[in-house]
């Protein structure tokens, strides 16, 4: 029999530490449902989601309570709707938006993510439409969630895209002005976007993915935040040990609920995404992890660091222990949604730039900030590039998920509800970047040898 | 299919009989025990098979800890899967 000490400590993480799965994501393939006329398009979305998904949201609960550990989140993602939509004869793809809304709604789901364009070496008419159509696609819809991967390692940064998307998130706080610019916490601008991530809002279901496919995301901050106590004032390597092996037991869970789900789902197993992803509740949080590693606060210098080692031994722990690992794997920082990260900001030690050094080594990028109501489009779409420039680099994947938030100025605080929390108003450089967007066209792909 | 029942709460006559009782109401059989009083507050993980359960598992879960909620005690109902994973390699 397993001894009573592993018992209560499984225990004890899923009932104090906040141990949860994140997600499962049904990914699911829309390349069949094109179709000249819209209305007959978004009736093939429609008939398609809520056929393969029917039964998503009642298999988690029931593996939620067989196993006794709660799974936050179940979702879907489709595949990118530039690619579904291109043959339809429309102006707006507003509407295809309306379907996976109430597609996502018909199944239970919280968000569905692919209202998605992959424009990283240049703009397909289709590609085009998707982008206008954001704005009012995150008005008028509650649960859908858009991306556009705007440059990657081996294309480059399309920066007449990166200018377009300054302008569209702009546009999408303007729309949503009466919520805070909730519009803009559900979209997503990436740079080497990966076709698995289950983990909103830049999840879409990849052209090189199965027809279904079921993806998992864990979580754990708060896990690893309590293994880190122990060893307190110990050698880097110990924390390093203590993370691996906290990250291996946090990643077998989501690998045997994500097993478990596929084979009563029917659908084939895709990945466990490694990630550490906080919540807004006390005790999840990755910024109090790295401030555990003797940080004053989060943000201050030794920030980067602490990532680091965090971020890798994150994967190191958890490769071992899932036959699949995919996503976006790493430590995320959503300021918002980020407890430590919140406080951080607030009190001034996390700026934007420092946010930006952490991107380098740790998943994903800047990641639920707000900003002042009145930033310009053209500085928006500087942050990206910035943003953009760091993943094409260093071969990884970032992203700006950024909230210029209507009416509200630095100190303000804006509150998006749930698990996306609140997030206080950054500031950004008043200086100009206009005359470097406007120029367009596309940055040129790196060499990727003479690496310095 | 094995799972594992925690009971925990304050201690008193009765808990192990009580939860014994129930599991034998929907067919569930104890392959092993272990218990343990700390500091006033009753411990006890108990294996069992369900194979035969009259139930689905979801719903011995919920039904179980409902009865923990009658006695005022936490009892959990957890397949044994999660806990091999997480502990064996």
């Amino acid at each position: 029999m397993l001894n009573q000490k592993d018992i209560l400590q499984t225990l004890d993480m899923i009932d104090k530490r906040h141990l949860d799965i994140r997600t499962i994501t049904m990914g699911i393939s829309l390349l069949d449902c094109c179709d000249a006329d819209l209305s007959l398009c978004c009736q093939k979305i429609y008939n398609k989601i809520t056929r393969c998904a029917k039964d998503l949201v009642k298999v988690g609960e029931e593996i939620e309570r067989e196993f006794g550990i709660p799974i936050v989140n179940k979702r879907i993602s489709v595949t990118p709707i530039a690619l579904v939509a291109g043959t339809c004869v429309a102006d707006s793809y507003v509407e295809i938006a309306k379907t996976l809304d109430a597609a996502a709604k018909t199944c239970g789901v919280n968000f569905i993510g692919g209202f998605s364009a992959l424009v990283q070496k240049g703009c397909t008419a289709a590609d085009w439409k998707l982008i206008r159509s954001i704005p009012e696609a995150m008005a008028c819809t509650e649960r859908v969630c858009s991306s556009v991967n705007v440059g990657s390692t081996k294309a480059g940064i399309n920066m007449d895209a990166v200018a377009e998307m300054g302008r569209i998130i702009k546009k999408t706080a303007e729309i949503t002005s009466d919520n805070d610019g909730l519009g803009c916490a559900k979209l997503v601008v990436f740079a080497n976007a990966v076709e698995d991530n289950p983990f909103m809002a830049g999840a879409f279901h990849g052209v090189g993915e199965p027809e279904c496919v079921l993806n998992v995301g864990v979580s754990g901050p708060g896990v690893v935040y309590h293994a880190l106590q122990s060893v307190k004032g110990q050698p880097f390597d110990v924390v390093a040990e203590t993370i691996k092996k906290t990250a291996f037991q946090v990643t077998r869970m989501g690998q045997i609920v994500g097993v478990e789900a596929s084979k009563r789902l029917g659908v084939p197993f895709g990945i466990v995404d490694l990630s550490l992803a906080p919540t807004p509740a006390v005790g999840d949080s990755v910024a109090r992890i790295l401030e555990e590693m003797g940080l004053e606060v989060c943000g201050t210098h030794g920030t980067t660091a602490a990532l680091a080692l965090l971020n890798d031994a994150v994967k190191k722990g958890g490769v071992m222990a899932s036959n699949h690992v995919g996503g976006l794997s790493g430590a995320f920082i959503p300021v918002s949604e980020d407890e430590g990260m919140i406080a951080a900001a607030e009190s001034g030690t996390l700026t934007l730039s420092k946010l930006e050094a952490m991107t380098c080594v740790c998943s994903v990028g800047l990641d639920m900030i707000a900003v002042p109501g009145d930033t310009s489009a053209e500085t928006i779409s500087a942050i990206i590039a910035d943003e953009a420039a760091i993943g094409m680099i260093n071969t990884k994947t970032t992203a700006v998920r950024i909230i210029p938030a209507p009416n509200k100025v630095v100190g303000d605080r804006v509150e998006m509800g749930g698990l996306l929390g609140s997030a206080p108003v950054m500031p950004v450089h008043s200086e100009s970047s206009a005359a470097f967007v406007a120029r367009g066209g596309r940055i040129p792909a790196p060499i990727q040898s003479l690496k310095n | 299919m094995k799972a594992i029942v925690t009971v925990v709460g304050k201690d008193r006559v009765g808990i192990i009989a009580g939860v014994c009782i129930k599991l034998a109401e929907y067919n569930v059989n104890v392959l092993d025990i272990s218990q343990t009083v700390m500091q006033g507050y009753f411990t006890m993980m108990m294996a069992v098979d369900v194979s035969g359960c009259t139930l689905p598992l979801a719903e011995l879960c919920k039904a179980m800890e409902q009865v923990g909620n009658e006695m005022s005690l936490s009892i959990k109902v957890q397949r044994e899967d999660i806990f091999e994973a997480m502990h064996r390699i």
